[in-house]
């Protein structure tokens, strides 16, 4: 017995004195009236309103960061401390998380950029600034050029000939191990491949997993195929590779995936379902041996452990080449297209470039060590000391497989391919056809 | 009773006084709009039409469109490159995550069609029954649909990593959940069918609460047992839900994304076409035009199964 009405009530006879009309009206004006500030924040200035003087203006920089873990961020914000400080210009920070920065670039370059923002060196640096994407800083780098190694200052110049990127810090990649574990068995770091397998069986004895692996996450094994590469095939042929010039076909790359196979069965097994960090855990919780890492594996290690902590250069494999070549990353700023305030951001990057900013900095975040040739290693910890030793020592540096290549065939082609030569290390032509085929289609454009 | 609402549904010109009215209600019920109504109208349809178009249709037609090109996203128009259908090509034959991606999208839809949502449509049963804390379930079963995805992802991290995660605990085995992919796509399921019941018990106990209790009442009578109860007589009369819940099933399956972005990005065994698009499309790799031939397959790929359910509906409603 429901009442079936045939057409709604007005709201007056349910007892509701506003019309519908009145109440649609309302609202539309409720929204305009929320959407005003939203729009005029779309228009307006970020350093306060038009006609306003320069003065404001010039006061502060916008600096794009993708430094989300806690260490870097308050490292870093220390240091612009100091730089407020010194000369007087704030800068506002704007973080994002570290993956997410990386993938947003696009979007983020040609949109609002901040006028100065976190980059890396390499092809990943020189593929944006051939696009336009950035402001070439020869400025910058005719003051603080000579600060920096020969080496480095080829890893800040895009294809123009022109510099694009400051180097602020940089870290090497090598085996890590817990030298009381090494001690307790009376273990030495092994300096060829020979070695490398006799110490993994001997650890494998022991009921340790020889060598920690992780890739989840895809690029950590990129670390593993570099130094191999380099090792057997030399410096050169891996930057050719890079840079498409190489097929992946040629028996040097097979050469490559097949001593890998070979060394397989050492490392870790569930591989792709482990992040680098729980890797490193395992590494401090004594259940690995060794672990093929950049030296921010030093996060994950905490007072005693850290202590503990020891790398030696992954051994020699083709005597031809020795350990000449090494993947240390270099992570550095660039300023953006048109940035706001370009003075600042100059006066920004100089600092930036300086001993004291770059010393500051690894105060607080002991991990890596400074590009600047001018920094002082007093207050470096023993790690420290020994990674800026072992890239003084490296002929050649390579920057890690995803910044010396084009970053659509690294994310999309050699992730996966990595990740299926991992779960397939048999089939090795399968894979380096398929890799080929990719390349070709992609370094066509 | 009719008489009362009768007469209330009369036009009020028509009940008042002193006017020169004869007993019928004049027909004329729907008023001229007026100039302001007009405008007002036609801005409430406008809009929105062209916020559809502007949003969906012209960047899908955009889509396929780039789908014939070599794009990365930078600089202007002029930057196109035309290549024809060579991205269709190497789709099918050199990029490996493609077929399983497809693979994986039909296993998508078979389990939730077959389990996940016959589960979610049996929690409704069970929740209608208004057993005591019945309230409490329901809230219970619809948390999963509420949570954030970087929640879910966390919380799943948590029972299904390999070294650290509660499942390898309590159970005492090594199972790399997430990292074989034999078994990552199944783990991933679990997550998903967990949130995709409650969703669908929420719709229909929406459902079962507006059927006729008049009719259960007489099925009682007829000595029909609960089961019977509800297959032939409650589940028929609920043809309108059950079509709803089937598109919503079909649609959550071929838009199956953010969970396994969040596990591991889609790779290594958890291969969608959606990640694959946004994989190629979004992110530092830009491949655009690759991205948009995947997308177009995408879309060819939905079409047939709403041709399909439009076949379907069509030929029930003639």
């Amino acid at each position: 017995m429901a009442t079936q009405y045939e057409q709604s009530p007005a709201p007056s006879k349910v007892g509701f004195s506003l019309s519908r009309r009145s109440l649609l009206a309302g609202m539309v004006g409720a929204a305009g009236v929320a959407a005003v500030p939203a729009l005029a924040a779309c228009g307006s200035d970020d350093n306060g309103g038009g006609g306003a003087s320069g003065g404001t203006q010039n006061k502060t920089v916008t600096f794009g960061s993708n430094y989300s873990d806690q260490v870097p961020k308050d490292a870093i914000a220390a240091v612009f401390k100091d730089f407020t400080a010194k000369d007087g210009i704030e800068v506002k920070v704007n973080t994002v998380d570290h993956n997410t920065f990386q993938e947003q670039i696009n979007n983020y370059l040609q949109g609002a950029a901040d006028d100065v923002f976190t980059w890396f060196a390499g092809y990943r640096m020189q593929f944006f600034a051939s696009q336009g994407l950035a402001s070439e800083i020869s400025d910058v780098w005719a003051k603080v050029g000579g600060d920096y190694s020969e080496a480095l200052k080829a890893a800040s110049t895009g294809a123009d000939g022109k510099q694009y990127f400051v180097p602020f810090y940089y870290y090497p990649w090598a085996v890590f191990y817990r030298k009381s574990v090494f001690a307790a068995n009376g273990w030495t770091a092994p300096k060829t491949l020979a070695e490398l397998k006799t110490l993994g069986a001997a650890m494998k004895a022991k009921g340790l997993e020889p060598i920690a692996f992780a890739d989840k996450d895809g690029w950590p094994a990129m670390g593993t195929f570099d130094i191999l590469n380099m090792r057997i095939n030399g410096y050169d042929f891996h930057v050719n590779l890079m840079a498409g010039k190489e097929s992946w076909e040629d028996a040097k790359v097979k050469e490559v995936f097949k001593t890998w196979a070979d060394l397989l069965p050492l490392h870790q097994a569930g591989s792709l379902g482990r992040t680098w960090q729980e890797a490193a855990q395992s590494l401090g919780q004594k259940k690995t041996g060794m672990y093929l890492l950049g030296a921010f594996v030093g996060q994950q290690f905490k007072g005693a452990d850290y202590e503990d902590l020891d790398f030696f250069a992954f051994p020699e494999i083709n005597p031809e080449f020795g350990t000449d070549s090494i993947d240390a990353p270099i992570d550095g700023f660039m300023m953006s297209k048109s940035p706001k305030n370009r003075a600042g951001g100059v006066k920004l990057l100089e600092y930036m470039a300086s001993a004291a900013a770059q010393e500051k900095y690894l105060a607080n975040d002991p991990n890596n060590i400074a590009a600047s040739s001018k920094a002082s290693d007093a207050k470096y910890n023993a790690l420290q000391k020994k990674s800026a030793e072992l890239i003084g020592a490296s002929k050649h540096i390579a920057q890690f497989l995803d910044r010396d290549t084009r970053p659509d065939f690294a994310s999309t082609v050699m992730i996966p391919a990595l990740q299926d030569f991992i779960k397939n290390p048999k089939d090795i032509d399968g894979l380096t056809k398929s890799i080929e085929n990719q390349k070709k289609s992609i370094f066509a454009g | 009773m009719a008489h009362e609402t009768h007469a209330e549904t009369l036009p009020p010109a028509a009940t008042e006084p002193g006017g020169a009215r004869t007993g019928a209600p004049r027909p004329r019920r729907v008023q001229r709009l007026s100039r302001g109504d007009k405008v007002v109208v036609s801005v409430m349809v406008v809009i929105p039409t062209l916020l559809v178009i502007g949003l969906v249709w012209l960047p899908a037609l955009a889509t396929v469109a780039l789908s014939f090109t070599r794009w990365q996203g930078i600089g202007g128009l002029d930057t196109i490159e035309w290549i024809g259908t060579k991205n269709y090509t190497d789709v099918f034959t050199i990029y490996p995550p493609f077929k399983p991606a497809i693979q994986h999208n039909v296993i998508w839809l078979l389990v939730l069609f077959f389990v996940a949502t016959p589960f979610g449509m049996y929690l409704a049963v069970l929740v209608d029954k208004e057993l005591k804390g019945s309230r409490f379930y329901q809230t219970a079963f619809y948390l999963p649909v509420v949570l954030s995805l970087a929640l879910i992802g966390f919380i799943w991290q948590l029972i299904y990593s390999r070294d650290q995660g509660l499942l390898n605990a309590a159970l005492g085995t090594k199972v790399d959940w997430y990292g074989d992919p034999k078994v990552s796509l199944w783990a991933v399921l679990v997550a998903t069918a967990w949130r995709h019941a409650g969703y669908i018990m929420l719709l229909y106990l929406a459902g079962l609460k507006g059927v006729d209790p008049t009719l259960r009442e007489a099925a009682a009578v007829d000595g029909a047992t609960g089961r019977q109860a509800f297959f032939k007589v409650v589940f028929p009369v609920m043809r309108p839900i059950n079509i709803i819940i089937l598109v919503v099933t079909v649609i959550e399956s071929l838009r199956a994304f953010d969970l396994v972005w969040v596990v591991n990005k889609g790779r290594n065994g958890l291969e969608l076409i959606s990640a694959l698009v946004t994989a190629n499309v979004v992110g530092e790799a830009s491949r655009i035009g690759f991205g948009s031939a995947l997308a177009t397959i995408m879309l060819l790929f939905s079409s047939v199964f709403i041709v399909i359910y439009l076949r379907v509906v069509m030929r029930e409603d003639s």
